[in-house]
């Protein structure tokens, strides 16, 4: 499925640059392993040795949160946007 | 040529007048009673239920109060005289069940009907001062009254502060507190508004009182010069009704929300980092709260969170905006506020985009089972020391 991936400006360094990245996935899951892929180190900034999404950082499919979807499993669609949103303490 | 007299003589003779009370009998039976004076008038005393619409802007916000064309409109001014020409102009606009009252609101009072007088009006100089507040039909002088009797906590008087605090006191929010430990320094004029060049090294609570007496005389201004821990947070934030979050920091934003969430007070979130923001409203028992959102501060060496990240100077002006928006809906109870969702904007996209956030059910604070139930100070530090390496034996 390809889908739109939005990079916060603090990770863009990490992505060669890019405010948005189109790829190809499935889920999720597969969407961050193929970020990680493609830009290394990426998906150690995204999730916990563990595997899951780190606690400071959010990733939305469209508008909902993937904690209250299916986490790493929730599904994608054509044309789904994935926002990747961090904690910033800026003031 | 007609005299005003005779002018007056056939607007009467073209429309409906009823007198008090027909004009009683008619509000009992659902008619939209409309006082059409002016507002020092309405601030006098009014009849109860009636809608506020000066004279001179009953065309254009009539339909607001009364769509149907042929619903039951009553207007009334003070003697009769302007009511007539308003009903006049409400006839030629399409309705067809308008009355003016007879002697208007003076024959009401005579008749020894309810008025309401409101507790305190506004004095000329606020009715003046406030003018286009009192226009707005979500404001009113209602709202703006409830404006004068608020308590709003800016955290922090810098990006986000400023902003905030400047319009706020502008709009007559009646009492800012503003807590802030640094001074001035000539690197933050660049984007923190409330402070001028002749303000460098000063302590910023009292930079920003300043400015804001300037602006406002009336804002009662209180400054708390201290950084906000664990043994003060609760004192300090006890008396105000909202908190602006405008803090550079980790500790302080999950300490500010802690003790929001602990003491059930909404919390204006913004957040900036170069040409990004962040914006919400967290509002206890009504939505989630920053720890359902983030549960934990990035650690230090991941977060290009501080004073040194760089921000657009105009960045913080946008989100600053967007949290005094919010601080006055919430006051005046106007609208959809930012309850359950984060705005985010992009400036080099000129982007805005929002997103769900959920109570979490686990979240450490506000979740059903919290183990965070006093303010805590979080061990954070912005200064990333790398861990010393054990030397080799």
């Amino acid at each position: 499925m390809a889908v739109q991936v939005q990079i916060p400006s603090q990770l863009r360094p990490l992505a060669g640059g890019a405010a948005e990245l189109a790829l190809d996935a499935d889920d999720v899951g597969a969407l961050i392993e193929a970020l990680g892929a493609r830009h290394t180190g990426l998906r150690e900034r995204l999730l916990e040795p563990s595997g899951e999404v780190r606690r400071f950082v959010r990733i939305f499919v469209n508008e909902e949160d993937i904690r209250f979807l299916e986490d790493m499993r929730t599904k994608l669609s054509d044309g789904d946007t994935v926002a990747i949103v961090p904690a910033i303490a800026g003031g | 040529m007609s005299t005003i007299r005779e002018l007056i003589q056939s607007v009467k003779a073209g429309i409906r007048e009823i007198s008090a009370a027909q004009a009683r009998e008619a509000q009992a039976r659902g008619a939209v009673v409309v006082d059409v004076r002016e507002a020092d008038e309405w601030a006098q005393g009014r009849v109860p239920g009636a809608v506020f619409i000066p004279r001179g802007f009953l065309e254009l916000r009539i339909e607001d109060k009364a769509e149907d064309k042929s619903a039951e409109v009553v207007l009334y001014c003070a003697g009769g005289t302007r009511s007539a020409f308003a009903a006049r102009a409400l006839a030629e606009l399409g309705y067809t069940r308008v009355s003016s009252v007879v002697g208007g609101f003076g024959k009401w009072k005579e008749a020894g009907y309810p008025i309401d007088v409101p507790a305190r009006g506004l004095s000329a100089q606020q009715q003046q001062r406030y003018s286009r507040h009192l226009l707005v039909p979500e404001i009113g002088e209602v709202g703006q009254q409830k404006l004068l009797d608020a308590k709003v906590l800016l955290v922090g008087a810098g990006g986000l502060g400023s902003p905030a605090g400047l319009y706020l006191a502008a709009a007559g929010v009646g009492t800012i507190g503003i807590v802030d430990s640094d001074v001035v320094d000539v690197s933050n004029l660049q984007r923190q508004v409330l402070h001028t060049d002749a303000s460098v090294g000063k302590p910023k609570t009292e930079s920003a009182a300043a400015t804001i007496r300037a602006l406002n005389p009336e804002v009662r201004v209180i400054t708390h010069s201290l950084r906000l821990d664990a043994s003060n947070v609760l004192d300090v934030i006890g008396p105000y009704d909202v908190i602006v979050d405008g803090c550079d920091n980790f500790p302080t934003k999950y300490l500010v929300n802690d003790a929001a969430v602990l003491t059930k007070k909404p919390v204006v979130y913004g957040s900036i980092f170069r040409f990004e923001g962040q914006a919400s409203v967290f509002k206890p028992g009504d939505g989630p709260c920053y720890r359902c959102l983030f549960p934990e501060p990035p650690p230090s060496e991941l977060a290009p969170s501080c004073d040194e990240a760089g921000v657009l100077g105009v960045l913080p002006g946008t989100i600053g905006l967007i949290q005094a928006t919010e601080t006055l809906k919430l006051l005046l109870g106007a609208g959809r506020p930012l309850v359950g969702r984060l705005q985010t904007y992009d400036a080099l996209d000129a982007s805005y985009r929002e997103f769900r956030v959920r109570r979490d059910k686990g979240c450490a604070v506000c979740g059903d089972a919290p183990t965070i139930t006093k303010p805590e100070d979080l061990e954070w530090s912005c200064h990333f020391e790398p861990r010393p390496v054990a030397a080799s034996a």
